[in-house]
């Protein structure tokens, strides 16, 4: 079986995110980027069920600028088989990168799509359940398992109340959610050996699809922040505050 | 411009999240309608009905919809979708799962997690975990739209407005439910509490949570957890308060054992009162706080109990 898996460069977990004065959006000149967390996760867990046998090869996907093949590589670099992609100037909204995948997924008929829950840019989480309305393929959305069993696979879901497991039809699409794996880190030489495996570059016209914004940003401003309180000298004021002045108790 | 509101249940009970997304919705539209799909889910459809603001309750009650699975849901939801200016659901995980299929099949975007609403095409998201606000503007003639429904005020009840039954009925052939495990709790839910107790990785083990959870029986609250907490296994992820957790906006939260990291501060720093019990004078949770206690909370936390 074929996993395709879907990775997105985003700024690094850890780099606190400023907004541009002027408003227009946030400033990452200079900012240390990386593979979305989710993505990672997704990566590791397609590595993982090819240790297993379960799959034959992994391809990854990426859609944005040049740069994002440094993504590609690093997928690679984990065990991925090849790359593709699909280079554009700027990053596509989600309903758009959506297409671009239904696209590829039916060129590459895929028996399962592994995508991060979402991406910690956006923060949207839309992009895999809009690939599998686009293809017509079952979700399993926030999975923490994931068991490929014949022709289908059982995925057991992060819900608001506890968890739930679905069973779904292949082809589908599976997307993670944190606790599902903890990937790997790369090796020096895989990551050598990485930059020997094929990458192939598409644009999202030849893949016949519109990259026509239908959202304009108008502003991004920093959250509102709050003020730091008071500290109380023990539990007896503390409880004194809630009651009288806070009223909360 | 009618709006059509997604009804969040369990099929026995309408959830809290329901009434706020009512509420964001009359910033929306004129008319609202509210869908309730589920499986012998009449007392939901009474409850929606009471909202005040809501003009119409629609119920699709079938044995197909019973778990409300993204597949078939997507499907009933986009088939009335061209009725209405904009389709709105919470932004749970039954919001969040199935609502971009449907934006999909409109061929529209989704816009995620609404804090607040501008216009009738205009929306306020937080992006970068909170850490950057965007106010966007949508061109689609339909407007898919997942509401952060702490960020709205409830409507009001005494409502009385029409039902009227959904007659379509969508198979889902492509998944099936198995089984599911659900967290048992007398307690009230992290996202409708009006008081929150969360514990972090001072906690130092799971055991140690049912110290919060003597607290919390005596507060009538819930009990969260931070990222920290959860990774290193003392409690379940759906306790979890944070980005990629819950994203919670009680009356109190009161964070023990928490350093504060952005992540979890972007799951609660809009709680109206904040109360931050922690050793280390320096951590980053006392900048938010409202009220703060430099102590051990295992000292601490016995004799709060006790002043309750």
């Amino acid at each position: 079986m074929k996993i395709l898996v879907p990775v997105k460069r985003v700024i690094d977990y850890n780099v606190k995110v400023r907004v541009k004065s002027d408003q227009s959006d946030v400033d990452l000149t200079n900012a240390k980027m990386s593979m979305n967390p989710f993505c990672e996760i997704a990566v590791e867990e397609a590595v993982r069920l090819k240790e297993k046998g379960v799959a034959t090869e992994i391809v990854a996907v990426t859609v944005g600028p040049k740069a994002c093949q440094e993504q590609l590589r690093n997928a690679m670099a984990l065990g991925v088989d090849r790359g593709i992609h699909v280079e554009c100037d700027a990053f596509p909204e989600s309903l758009q990168v959506a297409k671009l995948l239904a696209k590829l997924v039916e060129q590459e008929q895929p028996g399962l799509v592994i995508i991060g829950k979402q991406a910690i840019d956006t923060d949207n989480n839309q992009t895999g359940q809009m690939l599998a309305a686009l293809a017509g393929m079952p979700q399993g959305t926030f999975a923490s398992e994931v068991v490929v069993e014949g022709d289908h696979v059982l995925v057991t879901r992060e819900v608001d109340g506890g968890l739930q497991t679905l069973k779904l039809t292949l082809p589908a699409v599976v997307s993670t959610d944190l606790r599902l794996n903890e990937p790997r880190y790369a090796k020096l030489p895989d990551i050598m050996k990485a930059k020997r495996k094929p990458l192939d570059v598409k644009t999202a016209e030849e893949l016949g699809v519109a990259l026509t914004p239908r959202v304009t940003t108008l502003k991004v401003t920093p959250p509102p922040t709050r003020e730091a309180g008071i500290k109380v000298d023990s539990v007896q004021e503390l409880l004194t505050k809630l009651r009288d002045e806070a009223k909360v108790i | 411009m009618t709006v059509l509101v997604y009804a969040e249940h369990n099929n026995h009970q309408l959830k809290a999240e329901t009434h706020k997304l009512v509420n964001a919705a009359t910033k929306m539209g004129d008319a609202i309608h509210v869908l309730v799909a589920g499986s012998n889910c009449a007392d939901v459809a009474t409850e929606a009905s009471q909202i005040e603001g809501v003009t119409q309750v629609l119920v699709a009650d079938n044995a197909v919809y019973e778990h409300q699975l993204a597949e078939n849901i997507a499907e009933l939801v986009y088939s009335m979708a061209g009725d209405y200016s904009h389709v709105v659901a919470a932004a749970t995980t039954t919001g969040k799962n199935f609502m971009p299929r449907v934006a999909a099949l409109l061929d529209v975007v989704q816009l995620s997690d609404v804090i607040a609403v501008e216009s009738a095409d205009t929306f306020v998201r937080p992006i970068y975990a909170g850490n950057a606000i965007a106010t966007v503007q949508s061109s689609d003639e339909v407007k898919v739209i997942t509401v952060r429904a702490s960020a709205f005020d409830a409507a009001a009840t005494g409502n009385n407005a029409p039902l009227s039954a959904v007659d379509s009925v969508f198979a889902n052939n492509l998944s099936e439910f198995v089984s599911e495990e659900v967290t048992k709790s007398d307690r009230p839910e992290l996202t409708a509490a009006n008081i929150i107790i969360s514990g972090g990785r001072g906690m130092q083990d799971g055991e140690h949570f049912a110290m919060l959870e003597a607290i919390a029986d005596k507060l009538g609250a819930a009990v969260g957890a931070s990222r920290a907490a959860v990774d290193a296994g003392f409690v379940p992820n759906d306790m979890q308060v944070g980005q990629t957790g819950k994203i919670v906006a009680p009356q109190l939260y009161i964070a023990v054992g928490i350093s504060g990291a952005i992540q979890h501060l972007a799951g609660m720093k809009d709680s109206k009162v904040i109360v931050a019990i922690n050793k280390d004078p320096e951590a980053p949770i006392f900048q938010v706080a409202d009220y703060g206690l430099v102590a051990d909370l295992f000292e601490a936390l016995p004799e709060l109990e006790a002043g309750l």
